[in-house]
């Protein structure tokens, strides 16, 4: 640990989940003097309880070269950080259930090579069952992308904060940031038991982030959720890749100790205050019967646990990534809409880079924070470096 | 599913479920008490309408005492569901149970949860091998199937359980190797501040004394101040070892019986967010209930050793006093009314506790047997020691529920219910912290299993 006070950094990260570590991990792998505040303790909410999908298929084209581009790091975790997360590249699967599943499919992988993109490739009946030989025989196909799998979250985010606090990093958790405001070419941050100082400032506090970014008159169109997973107990290994499904909500996935872990963005209660995501049995059952029937062995498999995680959604699906459009050196990366883990090492570099005045060719327009408050869709796509203004909505 | 509405659902048939139920219904409320078990009785009382007369009077007369209650339960209006595993208690009062694998789901206008005590971990080295039980195990093996170990087995620990459990081996002819008690002279001494207050309640302690008396007197080897004990053995237990005023001594059986106390089972309360509070004298988590037993969250309430242990006859008042607050909630009495009735129930609920801080202060369980060593297993399912998880503390684990996320300590089965407390003080004591601050797991349901097809409802 540095000993010098964490109070008066080069850059503060409000946030410690996966998109904050990241972005902290790669700012401080260039000589920046980070500062990490955490509300609560790293990975907390949902960037650790996550279901673990390292998923590129069945992205927001828009999301889609930030996804790639981050899945590359997925690949190299273990020699970038020392840890690699538990990253097992098992290839994730949509199922197609009925010909018009298929269809749609097939329309999706059309579109996707139009736009100049081949990692989703559709496959038959035939290869589905060679790639899952226990699923019911009622699946027609899907999309295949062999190059995505999952990793264990928490151990992922933790991976993220030793190898920045080797880096001089300092994180402190149970630091809740009430309030943020720029004086001078210094940005405050103030937190129940001190002021926190530094020239830039980074908000990565998934779905808290909307609170800090209205205190600067940056208001998103997001509301907070609970998501729900479950995990069962120990069962054969029946199921190498993830699995999703076409028509109707899932996210499955065997891990290798042998419990299945189910989801697939099944909204649960919220309790916001109580910074508490519940669930709710009665939509858990829906999620069950999904399983049971893709795979009628699993009728007698236990159920261990179910618990939400509280994730941002934003009105179109998409994060909120890249510089304010109100005040100078302030970035956002939130309201990752349930997809934000498998983003989080790229978008993390990419944020970096973009703070340190650094060229890339990944566009971070369509994530622009102001694209909410603009009138015409046209402005979505260009690249503004000045604010828009900010108009009722 | 449309839930069935209800006044009142109780959860768990023990002495508190059965004396709040009977005082609830006879209040005029429409109750439904949820079991697990077969049969009422709870673990103290456990099968206490089926047991043959024979095998109740080997228990003793403090067991027979429970068919009181199960005859009141019998004769009252309450809807019994024995065979019932809650695995679901919501804020709103939805209790959610699996009976016969079908899913049934009521909704209750308040509920009572009295789910009781369970036995605290004795993490040693070798508690997990085969032919290591808990003595509350073996006396539930006892009390519902007349079972008992065939070898010599050897009683090992403190607390009223385990000398109880001793008496009735003794009745029921099962051979005892030896008595290997914890207990140490600096106890006692301890425990002598509140004599006189234990001396007031000299019924319960005169039955303690002569139990003690009656496993000198049949001549089985006691020994008192053990320290240092593990488990011999390599596939399964051949020797219990330990040392007395620092002399190594080895008892060989193949069945060792461990017991250290119980503590309040709060998988419940904590899945309700309650709050919970550390309580010093007996060294575990209870709810923080007001005196009718409510929770910090609306219409939600505990009674018996789930609030903290007393033992059967003070959970059996204070399902009384929880069910007077729940009718008082309910607008079927006046505060009047209630604190009228709660008058003698207090002053009972008194009398039964009154004995407690002299047996928590003598039977305190030693810290050598809570914190164990690095190579001592501590959570089962996943099989994480004691050293692993201050490996975790150095990386930046905090509490137990980062435990769960660094290496799936307290993710199995059991919900972390064999390995919560160790846990906690685990860490507590590594980080330099109170085990207030560390805090307890998040539980989660299901609270009792359930499978993905009971689940879908097929």
């Amino acid at each position: 640990m540095n000993s010098q006070s964490p109070r008066q950094s080069d850059v503060l990260v409000i946030g410690g989940g996966i998109h904050g570590l990241s972005t902290a991990f790669h700012l401080a792998l260039r000589g920046v003097k980070v500062t990490v505040l955490e509300a609560d303790y790293c990975a907390r909410h949902a960037s650790g309880v996550n279901a673990g999908g390292v998923r590129t298929l069945g992205r927001h084209t828009a999301e889609i070269p930030l996804a790639l581009s981050s899945r590359e790091l997925w690949h190299e975790l273990g020699s970038v950080l020392g840890d690699d997360g538990g990253f097992v590249a098992s290839g994730q699967l949509k199922l197609a259930e009925n010909p018009a599943e298929l269809e749609e499919c097939r329309r999706r992988v059309q579109q996707l090579q139009a736009l100049g993109f081949d990692h989703e490739v559709l496959i038959d009946q035939q290869q589905v069952f060679e790639i899952i030989p226990t699923v019911a025989r009622h699946v027609v196909g899907g999309i295949w992308v062999k190059d995505d799998g999952y990793a264990l979250p928490f151990r992922t985010v933790t991976a993220f904060r030793l190898a920045a606090e080797k880096l001089g990093v300092q994180v402190l958790e149970g630091t809740k940031a009430q309030y943020i405001e720029q004086s001078g070419s210094q940005w405050k941050v103030i937190t129940p038991t001190a002021v926190f100082n530094a020239e830039h400032l980074v908000i990565t506090a998934g779905a808290w982030a909307q609170e800090l970014a209205a205190q600067v008159g940056e208001p998103v169109p997001a509301h907070p959720e609970g998501l729900m997973l479950m995990v069962t107990h120990r069962v054969a290994p029946f199921c190498a890749p993830t699995l999703g499904a076409t028509g109707r909500a899932l996210s499955f996935k065997q891990f290798a100790n042998g419990t299945v872990v189910i989801g697939g963005k099944l909204i649960g209660e919220l309790d916001f205050p109580a910074r508490h995501g519940e669930v709710d049995m009665t939509r858990l059952g829906t999620s069950a019967r999904t399983v049971t029937d893709l795979f009628p062995h699993l009728k007698h498999l236990g159920v261990n646990r179910v618990w939400a995680g509280v994730e941002a959604f934003t009105t179109d699906d998409l994060p909120v990534i890249g510089a304010s459009r109100k005040e100078s050196k302030l970035s956002y990366s939130f309201g990752f809409c349930g997809s934000g883990f498998q983003m989080g090492p790229g978008t993390g570099r990419r944020l970096a880079q973009q703070i340190l005045g650094e060229h890339s060719d990944l566009s971070l327009a369509a994530f622009a924070i102001d694209r909410f408050t603009r009138t015409t869709s046209a402005d979505a796509l260009a690249t503004h470096q000045h604010a828009a203004p900010i108009t009722n909505h | 599913m449309n839930p069935v509405n209800v006044d009142v659902v109780v959860v768990g048939a023990g002495a508190a479920g059965m004396s709040g139920a009977v005082a609830l219904a006879r209040s005029g409320l429409q109750v439904v008490l949820l079991d697990e078990q077969g049969s009422p009785g709870g673990q103290i009382y456990r099968g206490i309408t089926l047991a043959p007369l024979g095998r109740r009077d080997m228990l003793g007369p403090d067991y027979a005492h429970g068919n009181e209650l199960a005859q009141a339960l019998a004769a009252s209006s309450v809807q019994y569901e024995k065979g019932a595993a809650v695995w679901q208690v919501t804020r709103d009062h939805q209790v959610s149970y699996l009976r016969d694998g079908r899913l049934h789901t009521l909704q209750a206008r308040a509920v009572l949860l009295a789910t009781g005590a369970m036995e605290r971990p004795f993490p040693i080295p070798g508690w997990t091998l085969p032919g290591v039980m808990t003595a509350g195990a073996a006396q539930i093996l006892l009390k519902s199937s007349g079972l008992a170990p065939s070898e010599p087995v050897v009683l090992a620990g403190c607390g009223p359980l385990l000398y109880l459990l001793g008496w009735q081996y003794l009745r029921a002819g099962v051979p005892i190797k030896a008595l290997v008690d914890t207990t140490r002279p600096e106890d006692y001494w301890r425990a002598r501040r509140h004599l006189f207050a234990a001396l007031r309640a000299w019924p319960y302690l005169r039955k303690g004394l002569d139990l003690m008396r009656s496993l000198r007197s049949a001549g089985i080897a006691h020994y008192t101040g053990a320290e240092q004990l593990a488990i011999e053995g390599e596939e399964a237990a051949r020797a219990l070892l330990f040392t007395v005023g620092g002399k190594a001594q080895r008892v060989a059986t193949r069945c060792v019986l461990l017991h250290q106390g119980v503590v309040p089972n709060i998988q419940f309360s904590q899945s309700l967010r309650a709050s919970q509070h550390w309580d010093a004298d007996q060294l575990c988590f209870s709810p923080k209930v007001d005196p009718w037993g409510a929770l910090d969250v609306p219409g939600i309430y505990v009674a018996g050793d789930g609030a903290g242990i007393g033992g059967a006859q003070a959970a059996a008042v204070q399902g009384e006093l929880a069910a007077l607050g729940i009718a008082r909630q309910l607008g079927t009495l006046s505060d009047a009314q209630r604190d009228y009735r709660a008058e003698p129930l207090r002053a009972m609920l008194e009398s039964n506790l009154r004995i407690r801080p002299f047996l928590d202060a003598l039977y305190q369980p030693k810290e050598a047997n809570r914190i164990p060593a690095d190579e001592v297993m501590v959570c089962r399912c996943e099989e994480v020691t004691a050293g692993e998880l201050r490996q975790f503390v150095a990386l930046g684990c905090t509490g137990p529920n980062q435990a769960k996320s660094f290496g799936r300590c307290g993710m199995g089965p059991c919900q972390g219910r064999m390995c919560g407390l160790t846990v906690t003080e685990v860490i507590a004591k590594a980080r330099g912290v109170s085990a207030s601050e560390v805090g307890y797991y998040r539980i989660r349901p299901p609270i009792k299993p359930i499978t993905l097809g009971e689940l879908a409802g097929e």
